[in-house]
């Protein structure tokens, strides 16, 4: 059996007097490439924002490579440097260069000099194919290469695991291949990733398990084939012939 | 004066006395050297008690937020002038007192400090969230993505206004001549009433000249300069 690099157990999540997450199971094991989809407003988001505490649950917990992210007293920080995130709007910091963004917490949270902090983020930056591009400011690349540094602020810090909220729904069409390469590449690496997206090329192409989820659970899972292939839950079938069209 | 005098004659007299202005001008000198040390006190204190406000206010702590607002909204509607009188004249009978140059910094600082205060602290709320989301999930704490992410942003948008606001209340440096502090204006006037003629006053508005012109000129090119690019 392989090792649950983050488990979810009886996740609870509320904003004020509306449930969000109502009860989530779900492990992610070692090298494994989980893909959610579902509804807008099902809790997608939420879900991976709770797994970094961007969100604060109300009960359940989370396990992060064996270390309960909810307990008290956690050093949140530290924690937070396995478990990479990248977002649907990149939010690069527009004040400093590709290589500054990916440095920017080598430096300042696991202390590293300076040069040995560049010399990772360069590396960081050739693996997601932007070594040209370590000197270039956020408004001088492409939404594809943003991404890609988004991405590369994440792997400098060599996480246990990757979160990516629908990273390639700010971009236009032909700059998505770029960044799911990347993220096929990462994958092939061993990489353990969670993927929330749309792109269900994708997903039969790279994923080991796609969840749905529904109104804030879990409503199927099952391997890519099965899923798309021969959808059996209702709302699944309805929000794939949603999407296809 | 000489009654056989025609009108723009009087008026050169009057106004642009050449022997008078000579006469005068170490005392202007003196209120001139004395406003530039005042202005660049109180933008020092001002602009510093500004940011620590602003900075101590986005760690969201809700009494003290309630005194960082009550504070800024205070020194922004009272008359700066009201402030240095109260300063200068009120604490005394409290036991405390203070210099014509003390009283007229600290209640200039104070003015100062409330609208920093408040263009930092709009500087601050116009990051996006997804900044502070980005820099939190790489593990920088709430205070190492203020100082690097979140601040660096903030300032930039942030000189503009405050260029304008420290032109603006720099100016109230003439407000110290009420409670006789020897700045320009304050020099200005007792040597024209000494001299019986208004030639220093005119000397007295060239001084201001010189001393914001460059700092408005400033401004401009701020203004122009830190337009944020997209
Ligand atoms: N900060 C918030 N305050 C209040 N309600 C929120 C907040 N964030 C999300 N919600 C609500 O929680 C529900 C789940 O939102 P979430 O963003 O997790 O959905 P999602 O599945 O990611 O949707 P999408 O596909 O549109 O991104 C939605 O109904 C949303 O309106
Ligand atoms: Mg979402």
């Amino acid at each position: 059996m392989s090792k649950a690099i983050l488990d979810i157990a009886a996740l609870h999540k509320s904003y004020g007097a509306t449930p969000v997450l109502k009860g989530i199971d779900m492990a992610v094991n070692e090298n494994e490439l989980v893909f959610i989809i579902g509804p807008s407003g099902s809790g997608k988001s939420t879900l991976l924002r709770c797994c970094n505490r961007l969100e604060e649950p109300e009960s359940g917990s989370i396990l992060v490579d064996g270390t309960d992210i909810l307990r008290p007293g956690v050093d949140l920080n530290r924690l937070r440097q396995k478990i990479g995130m990248v977002f649907q709007s990149f939010n690069l910091y527009p004040h400093m260069t590709a290589l500054g963004n990916v440095t920017l917490a080598l430096r300042k949270v696991q202390g590293m000099e300076k040069e040995a902090a560049e010399e990772k983020g360069r590396a960081a930056l050739a693996r997601v194919g932007l070594a040209e591009k370590v000197n270039a400011y956020p408004n001088e690349l492409s939404g594809g290469q943003q991404q890609r540094v988004g991405i590369a602020r994440s792997l400098a810090l060599e996480p246990r695991i990757v979160l990516f909220d629908e990273p390639t729904s700010a971009l236009d069409p032909e700059l998505v291949g770029g960044v799911l390469k990347v993220m096929r590449e990462l994958k092939e690496s061993g990489m353990t990733m969670v993927v929330v997206s749309h792109e269900m090329a994708f997903a039969r192409a790279a994923a080991d398990r796609v969840i749905f989820m529904d109104k804030g659970v879990i409503a199927d899972q099952g391997a890519p084939e099965d899923m798309f292939g021969n959808p059996k839950h209702e709302r699944l079938r309805e929000f794939l012939s949603r999407i296809q069209h | 004066m000489n009654p056989a005098m025609s009108g723009w004659d009087r008026f050169v007299f009057s106004f642009f006395n050449l022997d008078i202005a000579r006469q005068y001008l170490p005392a202007i000198a003196k209120g001139f050297v004395t406003t530039v040390y005042l202005a660049l006190a109180v933008i020092v204190a001002g602009v510093l008690l500004g940011l620590t406000l602003a900075l101590l206010r986005s760690f969201r702590v809700k009494v003290a937020n309630f005194f960082i607002i009550m504070f800024a909204d205070i020194m922004r509607a009272l008359p700066p002038l009201v402030l240095i009188i109260l300063l200068f004249f009120a604490l005394p009978y409290a036991g405390a007192s203070l210099s014509a140059f003390a009283a007229t910094w600290v209640a200039l600082s104070l003015v100062l400090a409330a609208f920093a205060e408040e263009i930092f602290w709009a500087g601050i709320v116009a990051v996006p969230r997804g900044q502070w989301e980005a820099a939190r999930s790489t593990g920088l704490s709430r205070a190492q993505t203020l100082a690097f992410v979140v601040l660096p942003q903030a300032v930039r948008m942030t000189i503009p206004p405050l260029t304008n606001r420290v032109i603006s209340i720099t100016k109230g440096t003439a407000l110290g001549s009420v409670v006789a502090l020897s700045e320009i204006l304050n020099q200005a006037s007792s040597s024209a009433s000494q001299a019986g003629n208004a030639t220093p006053m005119t000397v007295g508005a060239l001084a201001y000249l010189l001393l914001f012109i460059p700092v408005v000129i400033f401004g401009r090119w701020v203004e122009t300069r830190f337009v944020w690019k997209k």
